[in-house]
C-alpha cells in the first residue's frame, strides 16, 4: 500500500524492552508520593502488553516515565533497558534519538496532544525533520503516506487542515500517523480509545494490531477496559496502587486470575456482551497515594484478606510459567473461580 | 536555553516554592501585608491632625525648599510647608477618591450584571455592544472629557468615573451569574418555588461577587492612580487642596533640584496601590477554589 | 490565512460600535449639566463666538435632529472649528496625531521587548526567587502612576545625566524616535507589566499542555519545543489582550504627553480643557474613540491570524 521502509525491513528484528524497579516519585511539599513504585516487565518484540488498572494506579506514570515524560517534580529510578541502553542513564541527546524514533508514543485525547495552532503538516514535518534526512518535497510526501497508512481519506488534501477540522476519531489517526512518523519499533499508547464513541475505538484498535503486523512494531497500551485488552493484547499487567500486582497471559489470566484485584476487575466485565462498563463494582476506592494502607494496598477492599494482609506487602512472584502475582492468597483466589 | 533545558528535559527537578508560601493556610501572606498597608493608610486617613507633625498649608518662610531633615523628615516646598504633613494629610483625600469612586459602580454594576447574567436573551445582547462600544473610549479620555464638560474637581471626578466604572463590574457579575445559575442548587431554588429575587440575592450573588470584591480592590487602586493623574493635570483635586498628584505637580518644577517635593507622595501612592494589590491577591487566593 | 467570513464578520461589528461612539460623543457635550457653551466657555470666548458655534451644532433645534445633525456633519468630514485656534478641528487633529501614533506604537514595541523574555524568565523560573523579583517589580510599576514614571526618567536621564531632550518632539523621524523614547518607556511600563503577568501565566498553562509532552515525545530539540510550542501558543492567548491594553496606554498618552511637552493629541487635549474649546474636546473624543476600535480591530485579526480556531 505504501513505502514505508519500515515494513521492509523491521519484523523480527525489534528489540525487548525491559523495565526493572521502575520508581517514580513526586515530591510535593516536602513528602514524596510514590505514584510507581518498583514496576518491573518485558515486552518482546512485536508483542502487545495491556497495562490495566483504575485511574489513579500508575499506569499512565508507568508509560510516560518509559520515556523520562513524567512531569516535574517527578524523580525516576530503577532501569529501562531498550535495545542494550538504559534509557535512563541516557544523555539528552542520545535520549531525544530514541524518543519519536525508536519509541513513540500517543496521548488519551488528541484534542489535548494536538498544537492547536500548527497544522496537521507542520507536526508530522516536524518529527520528520527531527529523526530522517529527508529535503522539505520528501517530507511532504512522506507526510501524506502517513495520514494514508492510517485510514485518513484523501490525505493530501487534509495536510494543511488543523487539528479541530478533523473528527476525534480521524484526530486520533493523525497523532498516530505523527508518531508514526519515525517509524518506532515500540508504541507506547496511552488509552487510545478511552476519548471515543464504541465504532470509532474498534476502528482505532484494529488500526494499532494492524499497524503492528505490518511494520512489526511492540506496543504497550494503557487502559482501564478489559474488553479493549481482551480484543488487542497478548500480555497483561494488573496495577494498583502503583505496582503489578498480577501479569500473564491475556487469556490464562482471563481464565485463572490470581489476585483478588484482578478477579474483581473481571467479575465487572459484562460477559458475551460488547458493552463495556468503567471498572466500577469491586467495593470500595483505591487508597489516595499519599495516605497507602500498612500491608498489601488492597486488603481494605479484599474480601480474601487475613491478618498478614495487613502486616506484609506481599511480593511479586512467579508462581507458574510466564505468570507472576502478588497476593499472599492466591491459591486460594484461583480456587474460588470467576465471581 | 539553560532554563528552557532544565525544565523540559530534566524530569528530576525540584522546584522550590518560594517565600513564605509553604505555611499558607486559610489567611495568606498577600491579605495579612495589605491587611496592614490599608489600616495603616486609614489610620493616617481618620486621624492625619495627631501624626503629621505640621499643619499641611502652614506656611515657613525660614525653611524653604530644604532637604529631608529631622525637623522636616521629608523636607519643605518653595513655601516652607512640610512635605511630609502634606503627604499625610493627603491620605485623607485620596482614599476617598479609592471609595467614593467606586462605590456607585460597585453597587450599580452588581445589580446590571445580576439583571443581566439571571436575564440574559436580549438584555445580554444589548449589554454586549454597550460593553464593547464603552471599551473603545479609552477610559481615562472618557473622564477627562466628562470632567472638562463638568468642570475640574473632585465631585465631578466622581461622576466621571461613575458613569464608566459600573460596566466592569457589571459584566464581571454578569459572567459569573450565567456560571452559577447552570449549577444544580439554583435550579434546586426554582424547583422549591423560591422567588426570583430570593435565588438571586440568596443564592447566586454571595457566589458570584467574589470575583467582583477582588476587582473592587484592583479597581481602589487605579481609581487612587486615576484621581492623582487628573490632581496632577489640574483637573481633580484642586491647590491648595493636599492630594498626591496635587503634590507631585507642585514639586514637578524643582525636580532637578529639590526631587524631594514630588518624590515623597509617589512613594505614598505605590505604597498604597501596592496594599491593595496585595489585599486583593490575598482575598483572590483564600475565596476562590484552587483548581 | 485569513477567513473571509470571519473578517466581514468583525467589520460588520464595527457598525454599531460606531453608532455608540457617536452618541456617547454626542451626549458628553449636550446631555451633561452645565451648558457647555455660554456658562463655561469663560472669558476667552466672545458672545459672537458662542452664538455663531451655536448655530453650527444646532443647538436651537430638537435632541434627535441635533443628533442626526451631528452625525451628518461627522460623516461629511467636519467636526467644527476650532474656537481658540480657529482652523476646522479635523486639521488641528490631523496635525497632532502623528506623534501620539508614534508614541503609541513605540511604547507597545518597547513593552513587548520587555514583557516577553523576562514572561519567560518568570514562567521557567516559577515561584523561585527571580520570578518573585520580576513579579515584585511589576507590581510596583504597575501601582506608579504614569507623571511619576515620566518625572522621575525626565529628571535622571534628561535633566540629570543629559541622554536626552527635556521635551518636545524633534524634526525627523531619526529625532522624533529619539525624543520619543523616554516618553514611550513610561507608556511601556505599564503595558509591559500587563503582559509579562499574562503572558507568564499563558507560559505556564502552555508548559502544562498535553501538546507540549507530545512534543517531547516526539524527541524534538528543547528550543523548537519552546519557539514553537509553548511561546506561540502562548503569545497567541495573548494578542487579544493587546487591544484593550494599547487602549489603556492611548489614554496614558494624554499624561505623558502634558509631562514631556510633546504636542500630540494628548496634549491638545489638555490644552483645549484648559481652553474650554469644545468642538476640539468633541472631535478629539471621538477620534480616539475611533483609533481605538481601529486597534481592536488590528488585535482581532492578528489573532485570527495566528489562531485557526478564533475564525470558526
Amino acid at each position: 500500500m505504501s513505502a514505508i521502509p519500515a515494513e521492509r525491513a523491521r519484523a523480527g528484528q525489534g528489540a525487548t524492552l525491559s523495565v526493572r524497579d521502575l520508581t517514580t516519585s513526586f515530591d510535593t511539599s516536602g513528602s514524596p508520593v510514590t505514584a510507581v513504585d518498583r514496576v518491573s516487565f518485558d515486552v518482546e518484540p512485536g508483542q502487545v502488553l495491556g497495562l490495566v488498572g483504575e485511574s489513579g494506579s500508575g499506569k499512565s506514570v508507568t508509560l510516560r516515565s518509559l520515556l523520562r515524560l513524567a512531569r516535574a517534580p517527578a524523580e525516576t529510578t530503577g532501569s529501562v533497558l531498550w535495545d542494550g541502553r538504559d534509557i535512563l542513564a541516557l544523555p539528552e541527546a542520545k535520549l531525544r534519538a530514541i524518543r519519536g524514533n525508536e519509541i513513540a508514543m500517543i496521548f488519551q485525547e488528541p484534542m489535548t496532544a494536538l498544537n492547536p495552532v500548527l497544522t496537521v503538516q507542520r507536526q508530522i514535518d516536524e518529527s520528520l525533520r527531527a529523526h530522517t534526512r529527508l529535503s522539505a518535497r520528501d517530507r511532504r510526501v512522506r507526510a501524506i503516506e502517513l495520514l494514508d497508512l492510517v485510514g485518513i481519506p484523501a490525505a493530501a488534501g487534509r495536510l494543511d487542515d488543523y487539528p479541530h477540522q478533523f473528527s476525534g476519531g480521524m484526530r486520533q489517526r493523525v497523532m498516530i500517523a505523527i508518531a508514526l512518523a519515525g517509524e518506532p519499533r515500540l508504541l507506547l499508547a496511552d488509552e487510545p480509545t478511552t476519548a471515543l464513541d464504541v465504532t470509532i475505538q474498534d476502528q482505532i484498535l484494529k488500526l494499532i494490531l494492524d499497524l503492528r503486523e505490518r511494520l512489526g512494531m511492540s506496543v504497550i497500551l494503557v487502559t482501564h477496559d478489559l474488553g479493549v485488552v481482551a480484543q488487542t493484547c497478548d500480555r497483561v499487567a494488573v496495577m494498583y496502587a502503583g505496582r503489578i500486582v498480577e501479569t500473564g497471559e491475556v487469556g490464562e489470566i482471563f481464565r485463572e486470575p490470581h489476585h483478588p484485584y484482578t478477579r474483581g476487575l473481571l467479575g465487572s466485565v459484562p460477559r458475551g456482551g460488547t458493552e463495556r462498563r468503567p471498572l466500577l463494582s469491586i467495593e470500595g476506592t483505591p487508597p489516595s497515594l499519599a495516605a497507602m494502607p500498612s500491608g498489601c494496598a488492597f486488603h481494605p477492599r479484599c474480601s480474601f484478606r487475613t491478618d498478614i494482609c495487613f502486616a506484609v506487602s506481599p511480593p511479586l512472584e512467579p508462581f507458574a510459567p510466564g505468570r507472576q502475582v502478588a497476593c499472599h492468597h492466591h491459591q486460594r483466589v484461583a480456587e474460588a473461580g470467576l465471581p | 536555553m539553560t532554563a528552557a533545558e532544565d525544565i523540559l528535559s530534566r524530569p528530576a527537578v525540584r522546584r522550590r516554592r518560594f517565600g513564605l508560601s509553604n505555611l499558607r493556610g486559610r489567611i495568606s501572606w498577600t491579605f495579612v501585608a495589605g491587611f496592614l498597608i490599608l489600616l495603616a493608610s486609614l489610620v493616617l486617613a481618620i486621624a492625619p491632625g495627631l501624626i503629621a507633625p505640621y499643619k499641611p498649608a502652614a506656611f515657613d518662610y525660614k525653611a524653604i525648599l530644604k532637604p529631608p531633615s529631622l525637623a522636616h523628615p521629608f523636607g519643605s516646598d518653595n513655601f516652607g510647608r512640610d512635605i511630609l504633613s502634606r503627604t499625610i494629610w493627603a491620605y485623607r483625600i485620596d482614599l476617598q477618591i479609592a471609595f467614593f469612586g467606586t462605590l456607585f459602580p460597585v453597587v450599580f454594576g452588581t445589580f446590571v450584571g445580576a439583571m443581566v447574567g439571571y436575564y440574559g436573551g436580549w438584555l445580554e445582547t444589548i449589554f454586549g455592544r454597550v460593553v464593547d462600544a464603552v471599551i473603545t473610549f479609552p477610559f481615562l479620555v472618557l473622564v477627562i472629557a466628562i470632567v472638562a464638560v463638568l468642570g475640574p474637581g473632585l465631585f465631578n471626578l466622581y461622576i466621571a468615573v461613575s458613569i464608566v466604572g459600573w460596566i466592569f463590574y457589571a459584566r464581571l457579575i454578569a459572567a459569573e451569574i450565567k456560571v452559577q445559575k447552570r449549577l444544580d442548587y439554583a435550579a434546586a431554588g426554582r424547583v422549591m418555588g423560591y422567588s426570583t429575587a430570593r435565588i438571586i440575592l440568596r443564592h447566586l450573588l454571595p457566589n458570584a461577587i467574589t470575583a467582583a470584591l477582588i476587582y473592587w480592590m484592583t479597581d481602589m487602586a487605579l481609581c487612587i492612580l486615576l484621581g492623582s493623574s487628573l490632581g496632577y493635570l489640574g483637573l481633580g483635586a484642586q491647590p491648595p487642596t493636599a492630594e498626591w498628584g496635587v503634590l507631585i505637580a507642585d514639586g514637578k518644577n524643582y525636580m532637578s533640584t529639590a526631587w524631594w517635593i514630588s518624590i515623597f507622595p509617589g512613594v505614598a501612592i505605590v505604597i498604597t496601590g501596592l496594599g491593595f494589590s496585595l489585599l486583593g491577591d490575598g482575598l483572590s487566593d483564600m475565596l476562590r477554589p484552587k483548581r | 490565512m485569513l477567513n473571509l467570513g470571519f473578517v466581514v464578520r468583525r467589520l460588520l461589528q464595527m457598525i454599531p460600535t460606531f453608532v455608540f461612539i457617536l452618541v456617547v460623543t454626542f451626549v458628553i457635550v449636550r446631555l451633561l449639566p452645565g451648558d457647555p457653551l455660554s456658562a463655561q466657555a469663560g472669558d476667552r470666548v466672545t458672545d459672537a463666538q458662542v452664538a455663531h458655534a451655536q448655530a453650527e451644532l444646532g443647538l436651537d433645534q430638537p435632541m434627535l435632529v441635533q443628533f442626526f445633525l451631528f452625525v451628518k456633519h461627522v460623516l461629511s468630514g467636519d467636526l467644527g472649528r476650532s474656537y481658540v485656534v480657529q482652523i476646522p478641528v479635523w486639521r488641528l487633529i490631523g496635525q497632532r496625531l502623528p506623534p501620539t501614533l508614534i508614541l503609541t506604537a513605540m511604547s507597545t514595541i518597547l513593552g513587548i521587548l520587555i514583557a516577553v523574555p523576562l514572561a519567560f524568565v518568570a514562567a521557567l523560573r516559577r515561584d523561585r526567587v527571580s520570578d518573585a523579583a520580576i513579579r515584585g517589580t511589576f507590581q510596583v510599576g504597575l501601582s506608579m502612576p504614569v507623571f511619576y514614571i515620566g518625572l522621575v526618567l525626565l529628571t535622571v536621564f534628561s535633566a540629570q545625566l543629559r541622554w536626552f531632550p527635556v521635551g518636545g518632539y524633534g524634526d525627523s523621524m531619526a529625532d522624533h524616535v529619539y525624543h520619543l523614547f523616554l516618553p514611550s518607556l513610561t507608556l511601556a511600563v505599564s503595558l509591559a507589566a500587563v503582559l509579562m503577568r499574562n503572558l507568564r501565566t499563558a507560559i505556564i498553562d502552555v508548559l502544562n499542555a498535553e501538546y507540549v509532552d507530545f512534543a517531547r515525545a516526539k524527541g524534538l530539540m528543547p528550543r523548537v519545543i519552546m519557539i514553537r510550542h509553548v511561546l506561540r501558543n502562548a503569545l497567541i492567548s495573548s494578542v487579544a489582550l493587546l487591544g484593550p491594553t494599547i487602549g489603556t496606554l492611548l489614554g496614558g498618552a494624554v499624561i505623558t504627553e502634558s509631562v514631556f511637552a510633546i504636542p500630540g493629541v494628548g496634549r491638545l487635549m489638555i490644552d483645549s480643557i484648559y481652553g474650554r474649546d469644545y468642538p476640539v474636546i468633541q472631535g478629539l473624543t471621538l477620534s480616539l474613540a475611533v483609533v481605538v476600535s481601529l486597534i481592536f480591530l488590528a488585535t482581532d485579526l492578528i489573532q485570527a491570524a495566528l489562531d485557526p480556531r478564533v475564525a470558526q
